[in-house]
Parts: structure tokens; C-alpha cells; sequence
């Protein structure tokens, strides 16, 4: 039951990031732009909240900076994408090229330095629930705040006027026009919403999973992201059902190793990939004839006639 | 006109002095290649931290330049050929992977210098150099035996290949030596550099038992999480000791700069000539990390390994060595298994339960 109870928490702990990035991402797709960007908006959200929270001293602060770190690169991204209208599959590949390169620049300084990682909650007695105690109840604060992001953007999509425009836009953005909703503000503040979602999930890594800063560390969990949102064929509820799948393979793939079964590392290491595409298949062949789920613009370029 | 004169005048000068400035005291132009970046604070850092002090060594007589995070691959042949072309005469390549890469540039160009790192392929003007890794493994095996109470050592590996193969296997003969029951759980990250993956491994490992980790990747992250935990550790490639004060036992740090020194001091007096050298304990390019968290006479047993090993008295990979089917390993080095039975190692000996994932 211990054992049980000690691989939900590591798959918790591990499903967060990505959680937080794609929760974004879903917004910004949902408003027909797509935004490649994910690991280099996560990575320098990484390295600005380490640098933060070392400066200050809390683990608040260094979040905060991760989230406008994340913001500030997608505003780039805004300009060039919506303000020029350019091709946004080469601009979201570009913006995280440089986000690799200008987290390296900016962490440079932080490198070998440690900080104190984000706390835990503690209730008394009922932390102390056996199985589901800790699980539930003694999380760090990322933790719930990611899933109160993504109910959150539930009920914005689902339950208000703003988010029904947010979709009108994604899916017919010369009708939304025509209807004189401000296609192109309301896009740049879906990818100002994503590119701080995505700082923060990258924040989460310095600064609650392991509490250091080092180049790379992200390794590549921006691009995960961006696949779990297809793979929850953009609906907010599936997609945590998918970071916590992948998260969940992926603990329980080392646990596997660990006991000793002799499968091969290499095929056991690809298991949580093969499952996100064995998922799409699924997914795509389910749904067959009704079509693709996506927002029907996504990754077009809009530009208002005059 | 004057003035366009005087500006003629001034820009000659500079030129004339720049040009004899650079004849008088021509600097050795020294490169090297990096597989990762400079603030992965393990294998690239401690080739930085090499370089630069080698930088500071010879200020006057050497100028020292890096390109960081090149591809293994075909993009490497092109960095490399960068550094040739920009008057590089001496360049280091610093990962196994760049081997082919630099063994076809060294061939391009016979008067430049090259030194490639953990490879074998060698020419005229071609060197290879190494870590004897697994002699630092050894005496982390004595010392996990004799501080684990649950009896499982816990191993991050990176990736099946032989020299991290041989370093599971080194330590476990080290554990043996002191206690014949120990036992290893291995889990393969498949990859040198991922920090949560690490992270994870670890938290997986010490869920099932393991109370000592030791690592074959790249950061800090299973060094914090022991400390956090209350287990033990060993850091890899740098001192970590930062990240676990209560956790790290020792660390195996890499510490290029006497080799580097001293290659530099070869070619700045025209002496540098190819050559293959695989360094241990004795030639101080691997160090252990002072002993800590440890009681005196597992200290003191340390010291003596460490001693034994430097001197030459005792080898990690003494024969008999048994394969994992209790076999005894062909002997090819007399009393000890020769150094191409250690560098081309693929399997495990006897006393690990684990399957070797195909290599």
C-alpha cells in the first residue's frame, strides 16, 4: 500500500509540467493559433524562476518571474505571428531555438547554485491518511494549482460568453470577424495566456522537482505538451487524463526496470511515446468520418480586409 | 584633407602595430568542442573548468576559444572544421561521439593538432585520451556496502554502453569484496541529461529498497533527492556535495587540467606527438570527493582502497572475474582483465540479478 501510495506521488510530481504547459497550449489552439514555442516559453520560465526565487528568497516570486518570463516570450511571438502575419509553424520552431539559447544566457550565473524547494502541504491527521493522504492532501502548491487552472479553463470555455467567442475565433475567424469580434486582440491575449502558462510549468522544474538550474533541463517536455493537447483532441478534462497517463507510464516504466524483468531499456523508454501515438490512431479512427477535432483555423494566418 | 590624412595615418599605424604585435608573440590558438552546455555543472563543466584554467596557466602564450552543444554527427565534422579554418592549431573534441567526425578532419588537415576524448581511433596527428572511471566505482562499492542497511544499491545508468557497463560492474565487485550478498537495481534513463527523469529514477529506486544511489548521468538531481530522502549517494563527474551534504559519500570528479597542462606545455615547445593516454586515480585525472557522511573505519577503508588502487597493488578488475553465469572471464591481461576487455565490456558479472539490455 506504502509502495502505491509513493508511485502516485512520483507521478504526480512528474505529470505537473506538463499539465501546466499544455493547459495553456489548449487556450491558445482553441483560439486558432499554434504555437511550436512551448520548450523555449518552458525553459525560460525555468530559468527566470530559479533566478528569482534564489535572489528573493521565495518560491512565489521565482514563479511569478517564470510566468512573465513565459509571457514576455510569447508576446514575440504575438508580434511577429499576428501583428505580421507570419507563418506560425517557422516562428514557434524559432521561438524555441531561442529560448534554448537565451535560458543559457540567463541562467549562466545560477548554475551549481541550490535553493529550497517548494513546500509541501501539511494537514495534521489527515495528511497522515494512509494511501491517500499524501496524495491528495500534501502536494506542493504547483499541484493544485494546476488542476484549479484547468477546471478553471473548463468553465471559461464551456461557461462563459468570452470563452465562446475564444472558439468562435478558433474555429471561423472571418466569421468571428464579421461579426466584429477583435479577432486578433483576443488571439494575442489567448497566446499571452499560454506563453504563461507554459513559464510557469517550466518554473515548476527549478523550483519543485529539482530545486537547481541547469541548461536543457526542460529536456524536451515543451513538445510533450504540445502532443498531449492533441491527444486530448483539445478538451480540457482529457488532457489531464492524458499528463497523468504519460506520467504514469513513464514512473511506472522505471519501477519495471527496477525490479529487474529484463525488459529492454530502450523499448521500455519508448513505451509512454508508443502509447500517445496508439491513442491518436485510436482517436482519429474512432472518430473517422466526423472529421478532425481541431479548431478549424488553427495555424492560420489572419489578416483583416480593409 | 588633413584630417583625412591624419585619419589614414592613425588607421596605418594601428594595422602596422596589430600586424607586428601578432608576429612578435604568436599565440597558440587551443579549441575545443562540447557535447552539451557549459552550465550542465557535470561532464562539459569539468572540461570548462579545464580549459579555463589552463587559459589562466599560460595567459601570455595560448588563446583558448569553445563551441558548446554541438550534435554528434554529421553537424560536428562542420564545427570542427570551423575552428581549423578560424587558426585553431591544437583542438579538443570532447565526446565519444565525435570520433568520426575528428578522425576525417585530422586527415584533412596533418598540421593541425587533435585530441579526441573516450575514443580509440588514433593517427599521426590524432591523440585520444581518457578516465579510468571504474577505479573510483570500486571504492564506492566498498564503501555502499558497508553503509547500506537494507543491503540494495541503488544505479542510475545513462545509457548500456560499455563504459557505463563497466562501471556497474566495478562497483558491484567492490561491494562483493566486502560483502559477498550485495545487491544492485539498475534503472536505464536513456539519456545523459534529463534532471526530472533522474529525479524519478531515483525516487523509483529508493521506493523499492535501494538505500545508496549512484549515478552514470549528468546532474545533481539524484544527489538532492537522496539528501531529502535521509539516504546516501555518490556524485558523478563533479563534486555535489552542495546538493547532499547529509547524502553524498564521495564523487568521482573528473579533473582534466593536469592532462591538459600538460599537453599544452608539449606543444608550445614543439614537442607534442600522438599518443593514447587512459588515466586513473595515479595520473590524478580522476579524484574522489573527500569521504564524507561516513564512520572513521569506512573512511579508513576508503583511503586505503583509493591508496592500493593509485599504486598500483590492486586492480577493480582482478581475476577470476565471473560472468553472471558464474563463469570465469577470459584473463587477457595476465592478473587482471586488459584494458580491451574493460573498454568493450557487455556484460554483467555474477551477483547481478538484471538482464543486460541488448548494446
Amino acid at each position: 500500500m506504502e509502495f502505491v501510495e509513493a508511485v502516485l506521488l512520483t507521478v504526480i510530481t512528474a505529470s505537473t509540467p506538463l499539465l501546466l504547459a499544455a493547459s495553456g497550449e489548449l487556450v491558445v489552439e482553441r483560439a486558432g493559433v499554434l504555437n511550436l514555442g512551448v520548450e523555449g516559453m518552458m525553459i525560460v520560465g525555468g530559468a527566470c524562476g530559479f533566478a528569482g526565487a534564489y535572489l528573493t528568497g521565495s518560491i512565489a516570486i521565482g514563479a511569478l518571474c517564470g510566468i512573465l518570463a513565459g509571457a514576455a516570450l510569447s508576446a514575440v511571438f504575438a508580434a511577429v505571428t499576428l501583428g505580421l502575419a507570419a507563418n506560425q509553424v517557422a516562428s514557434g520552431l524559432a521561438l524555441t531555438i531561442l529560448g534554448v539559447g537565451l535560458s543559457g544566457l540567463i541562467g549562466a550565473g545560477y548554475v551549481g547554485q541550490k535553493i529550497d524547494g517548494a513546500g509541501h502541504l501539511y494537514i495534521p491527521y489527515v495528511t497522515d491518511i494512509p494511501l491517500i493522504g499524501k496524495v491528495i492532501f500534501g502536494e506542493n502548491a504547483f499541484v493544485y494549482f494546476s488542476i484549479a487552472l484547468l477546471i478553471g479553463i473548463w468553465y471559461f470555455l464551456y461557461r462563459t460568453r468570452a470563452g465562446l467567442i475564444l472558439r468562435a475565433v478558433g474555429d471561423n475567424h472571418a466569421s468571428a470577424h464579421a461579426l466584429g469580434y477583435p479577432v486578433l486582440r483576443i488571439r494575442m491575449l489567448a497566446v499571452l495566456f499560454g506563453g504563461a502558462c507554459a513559464g510557469l510549468g517550466g518554473a515548476y522544474l527549478p523550483l519543485a522537482y529539482t530545486p537547481f538550474w541547469v541548461s536543457g533541463m526542460t529536456a524536451g517536455r515543451g513538445w510533450i505538451a504540445l502532443a498531449l493537447v492533441v491527444f486530448a483532441s483539445w478538451l480540457p478534462f482529457r488532457l489531464m487524463v492524458g499528463a497523468y497517463l504519460f506520467g504514469g507510464i513513464t514512473i511506472l516504466q522505471l519501477h519495471a526496470q527496477a525490479t529487474g524483468l529484463g525488459i529492454p531499456s530502450q523499448l521500455m523508454s519508448s513505451l509512454p511515446y508508443l502509447a500517445t501515438i496508439l491513442v491518436l490512431v485510436a482517436i482519429s479512427w474512432v472518430r473517422g468520418r466526423r472529421g478532425s477535432p481541431a479548431p478549424a483555423s488553427l495555424g492560420l494566418a489572419f489578416v483583416p480586409d480593409r | 584633407m588633413k584630417r583625412l590624412m591624419i585619419a589614414a595615418a592613425v588607421v596605418a599605424l594601428t594595422l602596422g602595430s596589430a600586424l607586428t604585435g601578432a608576429t612578435a608573440q604568436e599565440k597558440l590558438k587551443v579549441g575545443f568542442i562540447y557535447v552539451g552546455p557549459v552550465g550542465d555543472m557535470g561532464w562539459t563543466y569539468q572540461h570548462e573548468v579545464g580549459r579555463r584554467a589552463i587559459q589562466e596557466q599560460f595567459k601570455d602564450k595560448i588563446d583558448t576559444s569553445y563551441l558548446e552543444n554541438v550534435n554528434e554527427g554529421p553537424d560536428a565534422e562542420r564545427s570542427i572544421e570551423q575552428l581549423v579554418r578560424t587558426g585553431h592549431k591544437l583542438i579538443y573534441t570532447t565526446s565519444f561521439g565525435f570520433m568520426d567526425a575528428t578522425a576525417k578532419v585530422a586527415k584533412k588537415y596533418p598540421n593541425v593538432m587533435f585530441e579526441h576524448a573516450t575514443g580509440y581511433k588514433r593517427d599521426k596527428n590524432l591523440a585520444t585520451y581518457s578516465g579510468r572511471f571504474y577505479e573510483g566505482r570500486y571504492i564506492m562499492g566498498q564503501i555502499a556496502a558497508r553503509m547500506s542497511k537494507s543491503g540494495t544499491i541503488g544505479y542510475i545508468g545513462s545509457f548500456p554502453i560499455p563504459e557505463v557497463v563497466s562501471g556497474v560492474n566495478a562497483m558491484m565487485l567492490g561491494a562483493q569484496s566486502v560483502r559477498p550478498d550485495m545487491k544492485v537495481k539498475i534503472i536505464w534513463v536513456n539519456a545523459w541529461y534529463d534532471p526530472g527523469k533522474e529525479a524519478a529514477a531515483a525516487r523509483a529506486l529508493a521506493d523499492q529498497g535501494a538505500d545508496v544511489l549512484a549515478q552514470h548521468t549528468d546532474s545533481a538531481a539524484a544527489m538532492q533527492f537522496a539528501n531529502e530522502r535521509g539516504i546516501f549517494a555518490f556524485g558523478q563527474d563533479s563534486d555535489q556535495i552542495k546538493f547532499g551534504p547529509k547524502a553524498q559519500l564521495t564523487a568521482i570528479v573528473n579533473n582534466w587540467t593536469p592532462y591538459y597542462a600538460e599537453r599544452i606545455k608539449l606543444a608550445l615547445e614543439g614537442k607534442w606527438a600522438t599518443g593514447d593516454v587512459w588515466g586513473g586515480l595515479n595520473s590524478k585525472i580522476v579524484q574522489m570527493a573527500p569521504y564524507t557522511n561516513m564512520p572513521d573505519e569506512v573512511k579508513k577503508l576508503a583511503t586505503e582502497t583509493e591508496g592500493a588502487i593509485s599504486s598500483g597493488t590492486l586492480h577493480p578488475f582482478k581475476c577470476p572475474v565471473l560472468a553472471q553465469d558464474g563463469k570465469p572471464v577470459e584473463c587477457k591481461g595476465g592478473t587482471h582483465l586488459d584494458d580491451g576487455q574493460i573498454l568493450g565490456m557487455n556484460f554483467y558479472i555474477k551477483g547481478i540479478d538484471d538482464k543486460l539490455p541488448g548494446m
